[in-house]
């Protein structure tokens, strides 16, 4: 594995099984357990560094770290130095001089987590930059799809939605093909990136075509403001076209699952019914999102500093 | 002060001695007697014509901690240049004659290029009303190019009666191709890099828009327009369909783009962070040959000192821009003419000729000449060197060209006959 | 220190016939084996209905169901058995580096207020089983824990003793003691190698 998890380009096919693997044995030796913590990380600082608002990311890295007995301090933008002007690099350095083994960094801007990793010795975990990557959801999502089908290798994951600015999309494509997974994207062109040819998926703007051949139906998150840029005409009309609900969800084939990575907007791009049914894994992934990044920390921060 | 330049290269011809007095050059020819003369050891030198910059940032007034006048006139005759032209936006706007004239006298001080100060076009770079155009001709700067690099002048009924008032100037508007509703929030080319690295695409469209509209406005007024850093293939062909049609169009190419691709900003390094954007190498070679051939006029270098705050920090936060004035004549002899697309009669057309001829200098891309200004470069063509931003003479380290090899050594600058650099040394 | 080795990148390959002969032939493990279990039936008198033998693996856990195997046949008595994967327990990742993990499995009923008997293949420094005992710790609150170990190899880091010893072998620090068996190995064998330098792989 390389020293830090940038973006989901940076595990081969060998060190997302491991990521996997040892996420389901840290699920199975921490289940049942009234202690639910493990010494492995004692001594080591992590640093929850989050220039964007997450609560439910933080959350789960901090109780990842937590778990495995690491020292973890947040660090967010509001109330620190951050909001008063302090560059992402002298927050680096200050982190440094700290200790920090770990620095698990949000920001609003794609590639800041590439820039931290060459300021600081510890190891980098990319929790979501800008509309580039969050390597972790897509560890979970692919976590998730495993160990409610089986398998990743030929699975037919159908992404739909707002591609374009989305980093749990890109993380997903990358990830998700990486292990052998077929990879449809659908969305209106809008929404999709100029560039988009040169990934390894398929894309359809025809969400009803793709439906029936789906294992997998991961929506993403729309945000409604787009349509004043001219993204889509209305709400409405993105739910029609886009939007998964309980008629689209019945001509899936009869064991597929339907993803989302949160927050929702019941509604929008899923109905409230199908978020709410057996199909879907929303709950699963969030339980399997602490597990997952259990064993990111460990494989990162468990061994030898380089 | 005579001096003599035994043995160079003119042009990269047969070797001659070139005496200088009195700031022109005075004899051409062999065996010249030294007399009482300083002598240069010219051999194995190539001499050219002193460089002209149509395109360059010196951010004096306003951000002196990123360049000055002296610094960047250091930087530029380091590099081989006699003359620079200093872009608009400082702070204030070079949009009076009051400012103009304060970067003139500046670079008159400085005494190492001649500076001709770049005129806005519109009022604080605004793009809403046309700046006093006439008094910054009338000045003591005898301002000819009027551009709002940085910003587009976007409104087109803006832009045509910027192109038709210069005219009576004897003036040319260098536009800053950037359609701003096609490049919100961009930050590097839109093509598969800017789709994989999730960084806001700049489309090639943007920049063709705006020309391909500025070239028929142009054309209808019967005005003279530049291009600024063009950086697309497609530009290059609006360019060339333009100039078919008589369009009385000029542009210039940068050296980053000509040597550049868009692969870098998988760094993420802002260092690598311009506007425009780096293009794909399909552009990249579509701007050598565009250059080979005349469609661009010009190598000007967008010089464009930034502090290190404004560059070492995340891409989006970044400002745009690199530094250019110390590599841009390695970067084409390594683009163009180690290649053979040019030669270096090409490489004095393109860098001296063709831009003094569009700023309207009567001084300077003069040919190597009895009786001419002596205004002229000795290179050392086999030279090559490692980039070392630390060893740069601009005030700003944001080199792209850091840690590469480049060819060729400026080893001595002339202004009027004065040694600017010697031994590739700056003289003050 | 290589008493456990990862299970894929560092698997051996299939064993070609040790050029040194073997201190234990596969008859020698299987008797060893043997008295093992019987010193266990002994020793645990009544307590054997509250056995659990918990292997560490890797090599540790099929030792355990051999263990547990061989005590069935001589007592009649069905005897439970476990894993507990220490790695995560360990207090020398830094100077390992990380590895995969491996199962963890316990009996449903629980090792609260068992004896439970851990396993593992040879006893080194003893931070194996320290790291054993700590996962223990979190796993529940064994009535007591004892030790079996195929090999003791002596130069112990920790006051940890075995209760248990297939074979004592006084070894130099910088040999390597290699523990092959059946279900991972191919076929059942110790072999004690290096001895000058390179004992660490």
């Amino acid at each position: 594995m390389k020293r830090h998890l940038l973006e989901a380009g940076d595990l081969d096919r060998d060190d997302a099984t491991l990521v996997l693997d040892t996420a389901a044995q840290i699920e199975q030796a921490l289940a049942g357990r009234e202690v639910k913590k493990l010494p492995t990380l004692r001594g080591r600082t992590v640093v929850n560094l989050f220039y964007e608002d997450s609560t439910r990311t933080r959350i789960s890295f901090e109780l990842a770290a937590k778990r495995l007995s690491a020292d973890v301090i947040n660090f967010s933008a509001k109330g620190s130095s951050v909001s008063k002007g302090e560059s992402l690099k002298d927050t680096a350095l200050t982190l440094e001089a700290m200790g920090a083994d770990g620095i698990v960094v949000r920001h609003g801007a794609s590639g800041a987590p590439h820039r931290l990793a060459h300021w600081v010795r510890g190891s980098v975990v990319n929790a979501g930059d800008g509309t580039h990557e969050h390597p972790t959801q897509a560890l979970l999502d692919a976590y998730t799809i495993r160990q409610r089908l089986g398998r990743l290798d030929g699975v037919r994951v159908v992404v739909v939605g707002d591609v374009l600015h989305s980093r749990v999309a890109r993380s997903n494509v990358w990830l998700l093909s990486t292990l052998g997974a077929e990879v449809t994207l659908v969305a209106p062109p809008t929404l999709l990136p100029v560039g988009v040819g040169s990934w390894p998926v398929q894309v359809s703007y025809d969400l009803d075509a793709v439906l029936p051949k789906a294992d997998v139906v991961m929506m993403l998150r729309v945000q409604a403001e787009r349509m004043n840029a001219s993204f889509f005409p209305s709400a409405r009309e993105y739910s029609r076209r886009y939007g998964l609900d309980a008629r689209r969800m019945a001509v899936l084939p009869d064991d597929a699952i339907v993803m989302h990575p949160g927050p929702m907007n019941r509604g929008m791009e899923i109905a409230a019914e199908v978020a709410d049914s057996a199909r879907s894994t929303i709950v699963d992934q969030v339980g399997n999102g602490v597990s997952v990044r259990m064993a990111v920390l460990y494989l990162l921060l468990g061994g030898a500093p380089e | 002060m005579s001096l003599l330049i035994t043995n160079v290269r003119p042009y990269g011809e047969d070797a001659v001695d070139i005496r200088i007095a009195d700031g022109v050059i005075a004899e051409i020819g062999t065996g010249l007697d030294a007399g009482d003369a300083d002598v240069v050891d010219g051999t194995g030198l190539v001499a050219l014509p002193g460089l002209v910059d149509l395109h360059t940032h010196l951010r004096e007034p306003g951000r002196e901690d990123a360049e000055t006048v002296e610094t960047g006139s250091r930087a530029a005759a380091l590099g081989g240049f006699t003359a620079v032209h200093a872009m608009a936006n400082t702070d204030p706007v070079a949009d009076t004659a009051g400012v103009v004239e304060q970067v003139w006298r500046l670079g008159q001080q400085a005494g190492l290029v001649d500076v001709v100060p770049v005129g806005a076009v519109t009022v604080g770079l605004r793009g809403e009303r046309l700046a006093e155009l006439g008094a910054m001709a009338d000045s003591a700067a005898r301002v000819r190019v009027f551009s709002d690099d940085g910003h587009c002048v976007a409104d087109p009924a803006l832009m045509r009666r910027a192109l038709e008032y210069v005219k009576a100037l004897d003036g040319v508007v260098a536009q800053h191709a950037e359609e701003p509703r096609l490049t919100v929030g961009a930050q590097m080319n839109e093509g598969d890099r800017s789709a994989r690295l999730g960084l806001t695409g700049w489309p090639a469209a943007a920049e063709e828009a705006v020309i391909a509209r500025d070239v028929l406005l142009a054309g209808h007024v019967g005005a003279r327009l530049h291009v600024c850093h063009v950086s697309t293939a497609g530009s290059v062909e609006i360019l060339r369909w333009a100039k078919s049609r008589g369009v009385q169009v000029t542009a210039e190419v940068t050296p980053h783009h000509l040597l550049l691709t868009d692969a870098l900003a998988e760094t993420y390094d802002p260092v690598y962070k311009v506007n425009p954007p780096l293009r794909t190498d399909a552009d990249v070679q579509a701007l050598r040959a565009g250059l080979a051939d005349g469609t661009i006029d010009a190598v000007a270098t967008d010089h464009a000192p930034h502090a290190v705050e404004d560059k070492e920090s995340e891409w989006a936060a970044a400002r745009p821009g690199m530094l250019g004035l110390e590599q841009a004549l390695a970067i084409v002899v390594q683009t163009m003419v180690e290649p053979g697309l040019l030669d270096w009669r090409g490489v004095a057309d393109r860098m001296s000729v063709r831009p003094a001829g569009i700023g309207r200098l009567d001084s300077h891309g003069r040919p190597l000449a009895v009786g001419e200004p002596a205004n002229l470069l000795l290179l050392d063509p086999t030279h090559r060197a490692t980039v070392d931003p630390a060893a740069l003479a601009s005030r700003s380290r944001n080199s792209p060209y850091a840690g590469r090899e480049l060819p060729g050594r400026v080893v001595a600058t002339f202004l009027r006959g004065v040694p600017t650099v010697l031994d590739g040394k700056a003289q003050k | 220190m290589t008493e456990r080795p990862a299970p894929s990148s560092e698997l051996p390959a299939p064993p070609a016939p040790s050029q040194q002969a073997p201190l234990l032939t596969a008859d020698d493990v299987a008797r060893v084996v043997d008295r093992i279990a019987h010193q266990l039936i002994e020793k645990a008198g009544d307590s054997l209905a509250d056995l659990v033998l918990v292997g560490i693996p890797t090599r540790g856990a099929p030792l355990a169901r051999r263990l547990a195997a061989r005590v069935e046949s001589f007592s009649q008595q069905p005897v439970e058995v476990g894993t507990v994967d220490i790695t995560l327990y360990r207090d020398d990742l830094r100077l390992r580096g990380v590895r995969a993990l491996e199962d963890t499995r316990l009996p449903e009923s629980g090792i609260d207020g068992r004896l439970v008997v851990l396993v593992d293949d040879v006893l080194f420094s003893g931070r194996s089983v320290r790291a054993a005992l700590d996962a223990l710790r979190d796993l529940g609150r064994p009535r007591a824990v004892q030790l079996a170990v195929l090999v003791d190899r002596g130069h112990r880091e920790l006051p940890i003793r075995a209760d248990y010893v297939g074979k004592n072998l006084p070894t130099a620090r910088s040999q390597k003691v290699e523990v092959h068996l059946a279900e991972i190995d191919g076929l059942d064998e110790v072999l004690v190698t290096g001895g000058v330098a390179g004992g660490d792989r």
